[in-house]
This record gives structure tokens, sequence and C-alpha cells, in this order.
């Protein structure tokens, strides 16, 4: 596991924190609300720095060490931005016995990073991730919403350079 | 608010539709029949497999070219949920001839359309070459893939467009609720459930009908029924596939649920990594409550019942039934120790069910049907279907659905129409991480939940993964202990330690340094991780590493006492090597390396330096006459 913490400075807008403000409005009083507000406070900034996981601690009275505690333990917080082009490489079994393992260290490789990190440039993230149910086509990767199905290391090249 | 008598009309109108969709004695009964407005059906699969294969463009490109051709008015296209055969996708199909066109091309669809949406011709060319013979057009039910599968979880899967309720009514759809709320006792409910013997679809394989039966026992204010959709284990989708082609099953099985226990209010807990799943089902709730299927007084019978959604956030450990009632709280999702067990004290401490969601797609079937009829099929003790996600090293990979008692041999073999590229079958692994391997001497054993057990696997969700030849059981091993280490949750210390111990050796041996000693020690570990951990995916982490050891031993020996790899997996007992016979000496190879380990004069074989190479291959990829080759 690498570390959840961020080096890059919070940029955070007035909106963003507004349009925070109001989901929590809405949700703190349903039952088990923390997840779906740290949910929808990573689809408004995309992350959960520790400036956001304030945010949900002042308002809705939960201890910070708590959210901090659950945004930590579920894969899908991330407490560091990700790259503009968020690549994941599926690792489940259908596509591990057919080679994704090879296409993701290639990926590690040509761009430098680990799994987890993201370009310094900015430009794209890389990590693993568990069956997206694509299965038929393995071995498979994601680049934000575009699936690339029965990948072969030699096609990495050119998906690569389709983003820029 | 509808009533009884009102969805009754809506499945009249709907019913003919929906049967239009099916398999007719003839083609001139087909189009005969009864089929709405539309003279023609085309179902293109929206799931999430041929979704990823493209078939969003193809939907979009079929609208347009209807809309060139002026055929709005006769035909009509439906997204459908997943038909199975993800190998094939996109896939679509036509009705009344049912002809099935797979691997369907954007730069296809003129012609589909001109030639058989207009006129009437099957685009022969382009269908599943199964389905064709000589002059005539096969319906799918009589390809080797669905030929002996049997729908009962996913009937309607690939049939109906799972945003429409009034299809899902259509095929008798919200029928069982009503006959549960108007003519059944809660305890009568329960009932059937265990006459029919159903089991939990989700791994242990617990009968359902016990189940409710425990916590409908329970006094209580409030209780909850939870639907388990975070489907964790690689390789398996079937939960995710009647999510997306079937939402409504789920809402109705889980109210039938809430009646039978005593509970008003559902929650399901479904993976967010299943976008078109859980969207499907935000639209199905929707619809459910415009129609007061759920909400307050459902059918005027005074039975209150409503479903909230909550995602997953990535954590295998959330499929685990404490893990999973932790996380909808809000909490980091770490198990607890049972008893007490959900029926007494689950979700906000209040007597809880939890049930999968093949399961639930089971029971308005056996409401409508009768306990009899699900306990005719199968097994013994396994009664009913199971769907299996097929992947790995086989021609169709897809979802079958088959009664329980089939045999490896004929998932794999017929309807998975065997190994590619004709190399020899392995190992089927079932029950992802929790489960194990199963050799060839097995394959003629009747697939169902003891059986497998006895053989070391479990059925788990339903993956079912096919290796062959080229597959390392080590490395296998290996494959699936790094995965329970990384999703451990590290509440109880045998989980987190031990696997992370047993990961260790596994890691020893694939690099050549493993000794004999290890697999003891192996076993050992094994044992005290099984009796010791808190939850099953502690308790059954060891299991791919047991069953591999138990009928792959001379792999492991291979690995410790040769230091080779058989399967030519492991990179660091592997040697790249120059056939000189084969060699024309091009160079080619020697500019590649990127370490510069292969070196040799023009014309003349060249070889490889095994201290400077690096494995990486690519040699061997690049290599124009086939000379290169790693043992």
């Amino acid at each position: 596991m690498l570390s959840k913490k961020s080096a890059v400075p919070f940029r955070g807008t007035k909106e963003q924190e507004e349009e925070l403000l109001k989901v929590i409005e809405e949700l703190k009083d349903e039952k088990g609300a923390l997840m779906p507000i740290m949910q929808r406070a990573q689809d408004i900034y995309g992350y959960l720095p520790i400036e956001v996981q304030k945010i949900i601690s002042d308002q809705t009275g939960i201890p910070l060490e708590k959210i901090y505690g659950v945004a930590t333990f579920y894969a899908q917080f991330n407490l560091s931005p990700k790259g503009r082009y968020q690549i994941s490489v599926c690792l489940g079994t259908a596509c591990y016995v057919k080679g994704s393992g090879d296409i993701y260290n290639k990926l590690m490789e040509k761009l430098g990073i680990v799994g987890g990190e993201c370009t310094p440039d900015g430009r794209f993230s890389l990590d693993a991730c568990r069956c997206i149910g694509a299965c038929g086509l393995a071995p498979v990767m994601t680049i934000n919403e575009e699936v690339y199905g029965r990948l072969k290391v030699e096609d990495i090249d050119d998906i690569l350079a389709k983003y820029e | 608010m509808k009533s009884l008598e009102e969805l009754r009309v809506i499945r009249e109108r709907m019913q003919g539709t929906v049967a239009y969709r099916s398999e007719h004695e003839s083609l001139e009964e087909a189009v005969a029949s009864e089929h709405g407005k539309y003279r023609t059906h085309v179902l293109v699969c929206g799931g999430t497999g041929c979704t990823s294969s493209g078939s969003q463009k193809i939907r979009e490109r079929l609208d347009e070219e209807i809309r060139k051709n002026g055929l709005e008015e006769e035909v009509c296209v439906i997204k459908t949920g997943c038909f199975g055969l993800c190998a094939l996708g996109p896939i679509m199909i036509v009705y009344p001839e049912g002809a099935f066109y797979s691997m369907v091309k954007e730069e296809d669809i003129p012609e589909i359309v001109e030639e058989h949406l207009a006129k009437g011709n099957v685009v022969k060319r382009l269908l599943y070459d199964e389905t064709v013979k000589g002059e005539d057009v096969l319906p799918l039910q009589e390809t080797n893939f669905y030929k002996k599968q049997h729908r009962v979880a996913l009937r309607n899967c690939g049939v109906i467009s799972p945003e429409n309720i009034d299809e899902y009514i259509g095929t008798r759809g919200y029928e069982a609720l009503g006959k549960v709320l108007t003519e059944m006792t809660p305890a009568e409910v329960i009932q059937v459930m265990l006459d029919s013997g159903l089991r939990g679809r989700g791994g242990a394989g617990f009968p359902t009908g016990m189940k409710w039966k425990f916590a409908a026992a329970n006094e209580a204010d409030q209780k909850y029924v939870c639907c388990n959709a975070d489907e964790g284990d690689p390789g398996a989708f079937m939960d995710r596939s009647v999510l997306e082609g079937d939402p409504h099953v789920v809402l109705e099985a889980m109210a039938i649920a809430g009646y039978a226990i005593g509970a008003s209010q559902g929650y399901i807990y479904v993976r967010a990594e299943y976008p078109i799943a859980v969207e499907r089902l935000n639209i199905a709730i929707k619809q459910a409550r415009e129609y007061g299927l759920l909400g307050e007084d459902i059918f005027g019978s005074g039975f209150d019942f409503d479903i909230e959604l909550r995602l997953g956030a990535g954590a295998f450990v959330c499929g685990e039934e404490t893990a999973l009632m932790t996380s909808i709280e809000g909490n980091r999702g770490e198990p607890r120790p049972r008893p007490p067990f959900p029926a007494l004290k689950g979700l906000f401490q209040k007597p809880t069910i939890l049930n999968n969601v093949e399961t639930l797609a089971n029971i308005p079937q056996i409401i409508l049907n009768g306990p009899e009829w699900f306990a005719s099929m199968g097994t013994e003790k396994s009664k009913g279907t199971k769907v299996f996600a097929l992947g790995g090293k086989v021609n169709n990979t897809g979802l079958v659905e088959i009664p329980m008692g089939t045999t490896l041999r004929e998932i794999v073999e017929e309807i998975g129409g065997g190994i590619p590229k004709g190399k020899k079958f392995k190992a089927a692994q079932t029950g992802g991480p929790s489960g194990g391997c199963i050799p060839t001497e097995n394959f003629d054993v009747p697939i169902d939940y003891d059986n497998l057990i006895a053989i070391g696997s479990m059925m788990g969700s339903g993956g079912l993964i096919v290796m062959d030849e080229d597959t390392c059981m080590v490395d296998i091993a290996k494959f699936f202990l790094e995965f329970t280490v990384d999703e451990s949750c590290g509440k109880c210390a045998p989980c987190r330690i031990g696997t992370r111990r047993m990961l260790e050796i596994l890691e020893k041996i694939t690099k050549g340094q493993g000794t004999m000693e290890d697999l003891d020690r192996l076993e050992e570990l094994a044992a005290h991780l099984k009796s010791n951990s808190l939850c099953a995916l502690g308790q059954t982490a060891p299991n791919p590493v047991l069953s591999t050891l138990r009928y792959f031993k001379d792999e492991y020996i291979a690995h410790i006492v040769d230091k080779k790899c058989p399967a030519g997996v492991c990179k660091d007992l592997l040697q790249y090597k120059i056939n000189a016979d084969k060699c024309k000496g091009c160079t080619l190879c020697a500019r590649i390396c990127p370490n510069g380990a292969i070196s040799g004069k023009v014309k003349e074989p060249h070889a490889i330096n095994p201290e400077k190479c690096l494995k990486c291959g690519a040699c061997m990829e690049k290599c124009r006459f086939g000379a290169i080759y790693k043992e």
C-alpha cells in the first residue's frame, strides 16, 4: 500500500464548498450517512484531502479520526488527486490468467510510476483494479470511461499516444 | 398506486410483446403472434461486457439507419441486459426470426438494416456461425453454449428492457408479491422457501428459508432486509448481470422477504464499480415507487416496504455479512464476531437478513411455480440452478446458468467450447480467493455445494476460471494470496499476519529459493488461519494454496527442487535461449534488447547472456523466426 497523503496543495473553490455543504445538509440526518457524504464529496473535489474531511467533520459532528479511518479503509477514496487520464488495469483472475499482469508491468515501465501514483505532469495515474466484470474481453484496462479489451502488450504505445 | 387488477391489465397488454422475443414453433407462428406495436424487435445487449465492446455506438447507429430507412413505426430497438455470451460481444438479436448477430461492427449496421430489417433477408454472413446451418438459421437455444442451460435467475436477462417496469410485469413480474401479500401468511412464505431447498448463492450455501425463519422469530420494532450486491470475487459477474438485466426481480424478492420476516426497510449494498447496475437500480426503484409496489400499503394489504441503495467503496471484505452491515452503518467495513448472528442483531442492532442477488432472483419464481418445481431441479442437497461466470482460457467466455449437478466436463467442453489454441485443460478455479482449483481427475464430479467442498474447493459466488497448461499453479496460489493480503481488513491477527507470511513463502518458492520444509510450514499456517480467523475471508484464504498443494504438489516440487517452472510463468526460474538452428542472425533481437544481453555476428546464430538478461521477453516477441524460447 502506498502513502495516501497528498503532496499537492489543496485548491478547493468556494463553489465546491457550497455544493458540499448542500450535500451534507441533505444527507446528514439519514442513518449511516457518512459514506454517502464522502462519496459525493469525492465526486465534487475529485479526491478527499484532509481539508475536505475537516469540513465534513465540522458539519456532521463526526470526529475527524473516524472520517480519516473510513477514508483510508476503502480503496475508492483517494487522499491525493488523480491524473487527467486515470488508467486502471484489471487484475481480476480472468484477466490475470490472460496476461494482465504483463500489461500492468509494461504501463509502470512506460509511465515511470508505480500503481497508485500519478505522473509528475499530472497526465496519467495508474491503478490496479479488481474485476470490472468484463471478463469476456480479458485482459482489460480502462482509461477514464473508455474500456480497452483483448489487450496485447504491443498495443500499449498506440493507446497511450491517444491521450495528450 | 396500482392495484392487483391494474397490474393484471398491464401484464395482459405486455405479455405478448415480451413473449414475441422467445421460441416459437415456426417463423410463421412467430410473425402471427401478438407483438405489440412493432413487427420487428431488435435487442441489443447493454450489459457491461457488450458496453465495453462498443454496443452503445451500435445502438446509436441502428437508430440512425432505421430513421433513414423510415422504419421507426415498424422496428423497435431495445437495450437489454446480458445475453451471457460476452466473448462474442457486442451482441444483438432480431425477432421474430431470432437471428443472432455477434461481434457486430458499426459499419455492418447499414447492411443489416437495409437487408434484414427492411427487406427481411437475414444477413447470414454476420450471424454467430453456430446458428447458421446451410440455408437455415438455428435458434440460439440450439447452440452448444445455450443448449444445456436452464435459465431461472437469468430468465429475463437479454429478453426485457431493464428500464421498463411494464416489460417486467409482462413476464409475470410482481405477481408473486401480489400473491404473497393477499393470499399467504408470513409463516407460509417461509415454509415455501424451506420446502424449495434454496440455498444462498453468495458462497456459503446456507438455506435461505432457515435464515428467514430465524429473523422472523425475533421480535423487534424494526427489522431489515439487505441485499448483498457487493460482488467482489474477481471473475464473477452474475449478480451484476441480474442487476443490469432484471433489476425489478431483486426489488420484488426483497419485498417478499420483508413481508416474511416483518421488515419494512431494505438496503441494497452494491459495488460502486458497477455504474450501469447502479443506474438501472435507481430507475427501477423510482418506477416501483411510482406504481406503489414499494412504499406504503402495497396492494392495499397494509404492508409497507421501501428500499434504499448504498454504494460500496472498494473493499472486498464488505461482501462478508457483518462487514457489509458495519459498512452500511457508515463505518470501516470490518467484520465482527458471530454470535450474535444478524438474524438477532444485525444492521443498526436490529434483526436483519442478508441475501445475495442471485438468491433473490430465484424467489419470485419459487412463489409462482411452487417449491416442488424448484426442488425438482438439481441434486439431493443442492436444488435449482446455479449461474457460473465462465472465464479464463476457454472459448465461450460468459455467463451460464445450469442445473446443479452438471459436471465440469459439460461446462468446459460442451458449453464453453473447449480450450483455445488446442491447449490442454489443466484446472478450473471456483470460489475465487476462497475456493480452490479442480484438476482433470475431478472432471466428472457433479457440481454442487457439498461435492465442491469435498474436493477442496467451494461454490463461492460462481466464478469459474479455466486454466490451461500455460498456467502455473504456484503462481495462481500466489496471485490469490496477494489478493487476500491486500483485502484483509487487519482487524484480526491470524488473517492480517498469516496471509502475509503465507505469501512470503510462496514468493520464496516462485523465486527458486524455497525448501521442502516451506511446504509443511504453509500447511501449518493454513490450519491456523482456518481455525482462528474472525471471518470467512481469513478462514478460507488458505484454500487456493491447500487445493493446489493437494493436486499439483509436483509443480511446487519442481519449483523447489529442480528450480524450474513447468508452465514457464515464474520469471526468476526462466531462461531465455536461442535455438541456433532456427536463428538466421538477423541481429534484430540484439538491437531490441534493452540491456545488451544478446550478442552475435550478422548471419550467424546469436546467444543470450543469462547474467545480463532481464527476462522481459522483448526479443521473443519480435523474433520473426521463432528461434527464441524460454524454459
